[in-house]
């Protein structure tokens, strides 16, 4: 499984990938660490005629908080999130690193590059679009722009970016203040897998564990991850029994579009992004009121 | 398609390359530099025998084309060994409690174990299962591969 | 054949703790794969395959390929078919004939259709991409119990049929024995497509030489008769093809056996007068390397007693076995050597059905059929249990052949050597703390999650032997299966050994030279083993059926039993005694009781090498011996019941698993795993316990994940590691193995064959646990892999 012939183009600095990119416009790909990009052009999935190697710009590299965000540069390492002293104050990112191939993929892979790849199956797109992180592109035709993971992911292996932009970072809120949990699930086959099915949730609790803020949402159920932002806003206020998260459940999984394929069928996929999903919002609500009422932990 | 120079260190020699864009790394190793120790099993990121190290992290070599390791260096299984003749503590352990049997995944699973004690001088087998997940055997059922690993690390 | 049992001798370094001689070169990267074989002037291949389940190929143009920089050639079918035989299948099938290239039509996704030859790997698929084929897609057939009816589409249109071996074998009584049975019960059980898959693809180079007229060739390959079939198909001498057999072989488990890639390649060679290479990828391998194991469904009827005792079976077994046979339906024969298992079952009525289908053809997968057969006796055994009410240990102990009834004739006409099953059942029963496991189960169970212990209790035949050959295919009548070792003892006193075949994992240079070491009473790690290439190797039939440690331990230790006595005799001769009155130590010969009356290990290497005036009369000089010997227990034809001896030696396997399954998502976790294991004497235990864990670990992958799948349009559909999973470490729990020993009364030192270890039985112990835990919501699941998928299908669909 030999890659077809291409050009290569190690790209020196933002602008110098920028031109590249839109020089190369007609026929290029973006690798930085390649872990999804080199298997698919050794398959021949893949076959551009050009590649501009963004790994070493400086520019992509930083992890920093901006703000209430944390600013990850899209050519940040995987691997790097783990202790990262920001990337910390988005928990979620270091629950879900784990889960994420092999930590021989995490020392190439990049943040952005798994995000760019967007497979509906992974745990950054679907933490992207849980957490409403902001989507950072740019590129000598369109200069920046920004996305929303809704406007950004649309569809297996497809993203609202151009040939020639370059993603450069991506944002990710911030949550503050007394009552938080988080919990994410996930169910392969075998360890680092791609999920059959994947559940994310984050909320936030007051004194009375009445919500007041949700976001939750599935991975591996459609052409790109799920967010349930209406139903969230259904719950806003009240308490999450048993019987309203069930409730949330049933209805989040049957908005979603699961497919059949060689190590799950649709009915099995479903059911199990429900008990996923269920799973999360039990355990979230669990930790959010032991931060709430310590002397209960 | 223009042939690319690179120049990188591999088991502490330096070496200049002219190679095509397309050459993996893994195949550079092995058809370039004759350094056949690393092995190709599945050349899509799966099975981990090409496992190498690059700037100290354990890498699949299968999953980079040679030319993103210019200016990088490169550890594989024939760097491992302290000095000719000699074995490393590792390699040691893995003849010792019979962690290999066709050794064709051993050169990915020894970096990967090297790596791993390099940063956790004294893993758990938990640690270590979890370390060695990505590295693929279909001969011993990992159980000897761990023993070797706690041998070594338990070892006074 | 001895009733008396043997106890192992006190040995002075079979079964000791050793490092294996191999590793030493695999710890630092110096192995010899065939993928490192590079000569001076190789050329590459690049193969295109055929996407279509079946189709006619109306044409194939290559212009565009030949044109490319670095294209030496293009090969088809039509020209490479015309100038070679074709392989043909072990049974009596002879229109069901296989090329190396598909000859106007192609019958499995993944056939091979053309060749590229080109300066690299890379240009080569370059090339193959620009290659037009024109397929008319024509009928094709999946479902075996389709294919089986001749209304079905033929995937060999002049066979006539799909059903190419179907052979009723009734041993004993056995309607008789139903009807004076209290119960009966019948069952399903299928055994997926699965494979054991290694990580090193099948890989060779060959190269031939017009000046000496050899065809040289370095592959990755564990195949009996490899040259003499490649010879013939290439149309050469027998004696112009030389398989280089000390290439180490990056795991086979049965299944490189690589003839089309052999035969296609020799013929390139020979037409390009260069060296040609071939590495499959494991796209080629996947789907076309023809390493596709066992695909076969069981019917089984069981005939028991309230008591328990189960007295008749009757099984039937369909292999799918794709589109071609190479040894494939050999692999329902195999199985009739232990088709009653470890228990006293009188009488069985066994039909075998071998049908092609538009898949990627079978190939001799580790235990050659016999992992399934017992994954489908003791998924029986178990239901019997359940019938009755009785716990899955009892009704084995009701059933397990006693240790005093060896060696025991089954009805399809072997015998059992020797074996202690309740012992060995026991040690791991023991081990794995039965009451703390039944604890454990029942914390679970309140816990919320479904929880279940599975035993199985299994033979492993081994020794090999041609028997299954003349039993399927009578026009075959050939009984030999033969080993062969060369030990010398050169000028300096050094010895060294000479293997006839190939290893891939298992140690032979380290058993080898442990079993010389302990004859001649030599240091192990001073004894050089050696693999010796086709030519100057003495007949073998590889390491297949578990045998190596039986029959190239025997040649070996025949040929150094042989030096020994040479060495006596010599020594005889000098010290004026007879050869009856000295001691062999190793360093020395000595008169007994006489110390000082010696000769010493190099004075007599001196003699024999250099001092012909001092050797005794008509002795050879030189201290060099072979050994060559037939099988033990073989050498004869079935009888028209189809009674044969199968293999010599019986080792014995029990597994104690226990597992946990998330009911909402069906996913199985297994918590312990113990393995009591009887091989006999073990001569390298490290190198037994290896192969004993690897073979749990594929019994792992097979009961639980793996899974060669097509499309309903034949399209196959794994051909990657992300679609065909292998077990990791964090799929594979610990594993406990406790050893027993009952010695084998066959062989020198009391050994049987273990290479099949563990994987004989960890899917029938892995499925009889999920079972269990299933059986406690009446749900039970009949077929492989139990995934979580359909783990959570069987729940579903509980009772």
């Amino acid at each position: 499984m030999k890659a077809a012939p291409f050009d290569y183009h190690l790209a020196q600095d933002l602008v110098h990938a920028k031109d590249l990119l839109h020089e190369y416009g007609h026929d290029v790909k973006i690798i930085a660490g390649g872990q999804s990009l080199v298997p698919m052009m050794a398959m021949r999935l893949a076959k551009p005629s050009h590649i501009v190697d963004i790994a070493r710009l400086q520019e992509l590299q930083t992890i920093k908080q901006v703000d209430d965000v944390i600013s990850i540069g899209a050519a940040v390492k995987q691997c790097s999130l783990e202790n990262n002293p920001f990337a910390s104050k988005v928990p979620l990112l270091e629950i879900v690193l784990p889960w994420i191939g092999h930590h021989q993929t995490r020392h190439r892979g990049t943040v952005g590059g798994s995000l760019a790849h967007a497979d509906p199956s992974a745990e950054l797109p679907l933490l992207a679009f849980v957490l409403q992180a902001t989507l950072h592109s740019d590129s000598l035709v369109s200069g920046q722009r920004q996305y929303t993971a809704k406007d950004f992911f649309l569809g297996p292996m497809w993203t609202t970016l151009e040939a020639q932009e370059c993603l450069t970072h991506t944002d990710w809120p911030i949550w503050s203040g007394p009552g938080i949990g988080y919990a994410f699930e996930e169910t392969s086959i075998r360890q680092g897998d791609f999920a059959m099915a994947s559940a994310v949730t984050q909320l936030q609790i007051d004194h009375d564990e009445k919500v007041t803020r949700l976001c939750f949402g599935v991975g591996g159920m459609g052409g790109t991850p799920y967010s349930f932002e209406d139903l969230s806003s259904t719950v806003i206020g009240k308490h999450l029994s048993i019987d309203v998260i069930n409730d949330l459940c049933e209805q989040a999984i049957h908005s979603t579009d699961p497919a059949s394929d060689l190590h799950a069928g649709a009915p099995y996929r479903r059911n199990l992004a429900k008990i996923l999903l269920s799973r999360t919002l039990q355990q979230s609500l669990s930790m959010a009121k032991a931060a709430i009422h310590p002397s209960l932990r | 398609m223009k042939n690319i120079s690179i120049e990188l260190t591999v088991n502490g020699q330096a070496i200049s390359s002219t190679v095509e864009p397309r050459t993996s790394l893994v195949d550079y190793l092995r058809d370039e530099l004759r350094l056949t120790g690393t092995h190709v099993g599945c050349e899509h990121g799966i099975c981990g025998a090409c496992t190498v190290l690059l700037n100290g992290d354990p890498v699949r070599s299968c999953c980079m084309f040679a030319v993103q390791a210019h200016e990088q260096t490169i550890t594989t299984v024939e760097g491992l060994a302290p000095e000719r003749g000699q074995l490393s503590k590792i390699q040691d352990a893995f003849c010792e409690k019979h962690g290999l049997q066709c050794g064709f995944c051993t050169p990915g699973m020894l970096i990967t174990c090297q790596a791993l004690i390099n940063k956790n001088p004294h893993p758990s087998e938990a640690e270590i299962r979890h370390a060695i997940s990505g590295n693929l055997c279909r001969c011993t059922g990992y159980q000897q591969i761990v023993d070797a690993v706690v041998h070594a690390t338990q070892e006074v | 054949m001895s009733n008396l049992p043997i106890t192992p001798a006190q040995f002075t370094y079979i079964g000791k703790h050793r490092r294996a001689v191999e590793h030493r070169r695999f710890v630092v990267g110096k192995g010899n794969y065939a993928g490192d074989v590079l000569k001076p002037g190789t050329l590459h291949v690049a193969i295109v395959a055929s996407p279509y389940a079946s189709a006619k190929i109306l044409a194939i143009d290559a212009s565009a390929a030949l044109v490319l920089p670095g294209v030496v050639s293009v090969v088809t079918g039509a020209e490479i078919n015309a100038a070679v035989l074709p392989v043909l299948p072990g049974v009596d099938a002879p229109e069901v004939r296989r090329f190396p290239l598909a000859d106007e039509v192609t019958r499995y996704s993944g056939e091979w259709v053309c060749v590229v030859v080109a300066k690299s790997r890379a240009i080569a698929e370059d090339a193959a991409e620009l290659i037009q084929v024109t397929y008319e897609e024509l009928p094709f057939v999946l479902d075996p119990e389709i294919a089986i009816s001749d209304a079905s589409h033929h995937v060999h249109e002049k066979a006539g049929t799909n059903l190419i071996f179907n052979r009723q074998f009734v041993w004993g009584p056995v309607d008789e024995d139903f009807a004076k049975c209290d119960h009966q019960l019948s069952y399903r059980v299928k055994w997926a497509r699965s494979s054991t898959v290694p990580i090193e693809t099948f890989a060779l180079t060959c190269d031939w030489s017009d000046a000496t007229g050899i065809l040289d060739i370095w592959a990755s390959v564990q195949m009996p008769k490899y040259p003499e079939q490649i010879a013939n198909a290439l149309k050469l001498s027998t004696n112009a093809v030389r398989v280089h057999y000390d290439v180490d072989v990056g795991g086979s488990y049965g299944v490189k056996r690589g003839l089309k890639h052999a035969i296609l390649l020799g013929y390139l060679a020979k037409k390009l007068g260069k060296p040609v290479r071939f590495i499959e990828d494991r796209l080629e391998n996947m789907r076309g390397g023809d390493m596709q194991g066992p695909d076969r469904l069981f019917e089984v009827s069981l005939g028991f007693q309230k008591d328990g005792e189960i007295t008749c079976m009757k099984m039937r077994a369909l292999e799918d076995i794709g589109a071609y046979a190479g040894r494939s339906p050999l692999q329902l024969g195999k199985p009739v050597g232990a088709i009653s298992g470890p228990y006293r079952i009188k009488s069985v009525a066994y039909l075998a059905q071998a049908v092609l289908t538009n898949k990627t053809p079978q190939e001799a997968v580790r235990g050659f059929g016999q992992a399934p057969t017992n994954y489908a006796l003791e998924s029986g055994i178990d239901k019997v249990a359940r019938f009755l009410g009785m716990d899955s240990i009892a009704i084995r102990k009701r059933n397990l052949i006693n240790k005093d009834e060896f060696p025991y004739l089954i009805p399809s006409g072997t015998h059992y050597d020797s074996g202690d099953y309740a012992t060995v059942l026991d040690k791991a029963l023991r081990e794995a703390n039965l009451e703390e496991l039944i604890k454990q189960r029942d914390t679970m169970r309140a816990d919320g999650k479904l929880a279940g212990i599975g035993i199985s209790s299994c033979l492993e035949p081994s020794g090999g032997n041609s028997s299954f050959e003349p039993l399927f295919n009578p026009k075959n009548e050939t009984t030999t299966w033969m080993e062969s070792c060369v030990v010398k003892i050169d000028l300096g006193g050094q010895v060294t050994a000479l293997m006839a075949t190939s290893t891939s994992g298992q140690a032979h240079e380290t058993m080898v030279s442990t079993v010389v070491g302990e004859i001649l009473l030599q240091e192990p790690d001073s004894i050089r083993v050696l693999h010796a290439d086709s030519l100057n190797a003495l007949p073998s039939n590889s390491p297949v059926g578990s045998r190596m440690a039986i029959m190239l331990g025997g040649a070996a230790a025949g040929a150094a039993k042989k030096l020994r006595a040479k060495l006596i005799t010599i020594a005889a001769a000098q010290l004026q005694v007879s050869d009856q009155d000295l001691i062999f130590t190793g360093s020395q010969v000595h008169v007994a009781n006489h110390p000082e009356k010696n000769i010493s290990w190099s004075e007599l290497v001196a003699i024999a090498h250099r001092k012909f005036h001092l050797l005794p009369k008509d002795m050879e000089p030189g201290l060099q011996e072979k050994f060559v010997w037939e099988v033990p227990t073989g050498g004869e034809l079935p009888d028209d019941q189809g009674r044969v001896q199968m293999y010599p030696c019986h080792s014995f396997e029990s597994h104690v698993v226990l597992v946990s399954i998330d009911p909402d998502t069906g996913k199985a976790s297994i918590h312990r795993y113990v393995c009591g294991h009887d091989c006999g004497v073990m001569i390298s235990p490290d190198v037994v316990h290896g192969m004993t864990y690897g073979g749990i670990a594929h019994g792992i992958g097979a009961a639980l994940m793996e899974k060669f799948s097509y499309s309903p349009e034949g399209q196959f559909l794994s051909g990657t590691f992300m679609d065909y999973l292998l077990p990791s470490s964090s799929e594979v729990p610990a594993i406990t193995i406790v050893d027993h020993c009952t010695p084998s009364p066959l062989t020198e030192f009391g050994q049987k064959g273990s290479g099949e270890a563990g994987y004989l039985g960890s899917p029938a112990a892995i499925a009889n646990a999920i079972n269990d835990a299933l059986a406690t919501i009446n749900a039970s699941i009949d077929y492989l892999p139990m995934t979580p998928n359909a783990i959570w299908n069987a729940i579903q669909e509980k009772n």
